[in-house]
């Protein structure tokens, strides 16, 4: 896999999006396992109901990971210094889910030559349910 | 209302290690099917000792050894009640597929907002791994949900 040239790379260039399948219970149950979050609001809904939710939602690490898959598709992971989420959403069950990045800012720190990306993780009528930022090294 | 006599205490550390099965189990949670993150000899042949884990596999490491839910429960906070308000990784070196890790987690700081409405816990981590070099750093946000608005 190649690192982006940090010369030829502009502020506002986009990383290729990644647009997921809608999320299932079986979704939110092979990433409980996975993830280690038992916590069972996110996948029994009887639990969910009785703590005032009208249903189970997505783990919040959940999207969040699928932002690490547009980081890791654009650059390879050992160049990933930083990366910060807020949550600002649930996601319900049979939602689909587009994660996007874009370049924010070209920066040298260290010795390395840096892009700060923005990030979102947003549903299909455009409500960000993730906001965060990272910063890669670049070549 | 949680008690701000926490804020500074030292969370009992937890140990984890990397297993290649619980990444290919990682991988397939999050639809990832790059060879590299499912096959040794792919990871291999893309330059890594063994499969890499992905940058927010780690965060797995405390919800196996309990030790939110231990606090949580401590704290008296219901699981129903809890949401993750934030979540930040600073990354020192790579964590593969065989590394033994320990994190060492530190309760920063505890605030309200909103009246007591909403409780905000801040959780600092370091992770290091077998050679005692630290390869990961995390703050996370707990936020609590108290709908009545409990007050002292």
């Amino acid at each position: 896999m190649n690192i982006p040239d940090w010369n030829t790379l502009n502020v506002g260039d986009a990383l290729p999006t990644l647009s997921l399948p809608a999320i299932s219970r079986a979704t939110l149950a092979l990433f409980a396992g996975a993830s280690g979050d038992h916590n069972p609001i996110h996948i029994d809904s009887d639990f969910a109901k009785a703590a005032g939710m009208p249903d189970v939602f997505a783990q919040g690490m959940l999207p969040m990971a699928y932002l690490a898959r547009l980081l890791t598709n654009w650059v390879p992971q050992s160049q990933l210094r930083q990366f910060n989420v807020r949550f600002s959403a649930m996601t319900a069950v049979g939602t689909r889910l587009h994660c996007s990045g874009i370049v924010a800012e070209k920066l040298e720190q260290g010795g390395e030559r840096l892009a700060k990306l923005h990030l979102a993780v947003c549903d299909e009528q455009g409500t960000a349910k993730i906001k965060g930022e990272a910063v890669v090294a670049l070549a | 209302m949680i008690d701000p006599k926490h804020i500074g205490r030292q969370l009992p550390s937890a140990t984890f290690e990397v297993e290649k099965g619980r990444l290919r189990f990682f991988a397939k949670a999050t639809g990832e099917t790059r060879p590299e993150y499912l096959e040794e000899a792919a990871a291999q042949a893309a330059g890594h000792p063994s499969i890499p884990a992905p940058p927010t596999f780690v965060f797995a490491a405390e919800l196996d050894a309990g030790t939110l839910f231990s606090l949580l429960d401590e704290l008296q906070i219901p699981l129903g009640h809890i949401l993750h308000g934030e979540q930040q990784f600073t990354y020192f070196a790579p964590v593969h597929a065989g590394d033994v890790l320990t994190v060492q987690s530190t309760i920063a700081d505890i605030y309200t907002k909103r009246g007591g409405e909403l409780e905000f816990v801040i959780k600092d981590s370091t992770v290091s791994n077998q050679h005692g070099q630290q390869v990961l750093g995390a703050r996370s946000v707990i936020v609590v949900r108290n709908p009545s608005g409990t007050s002292p």
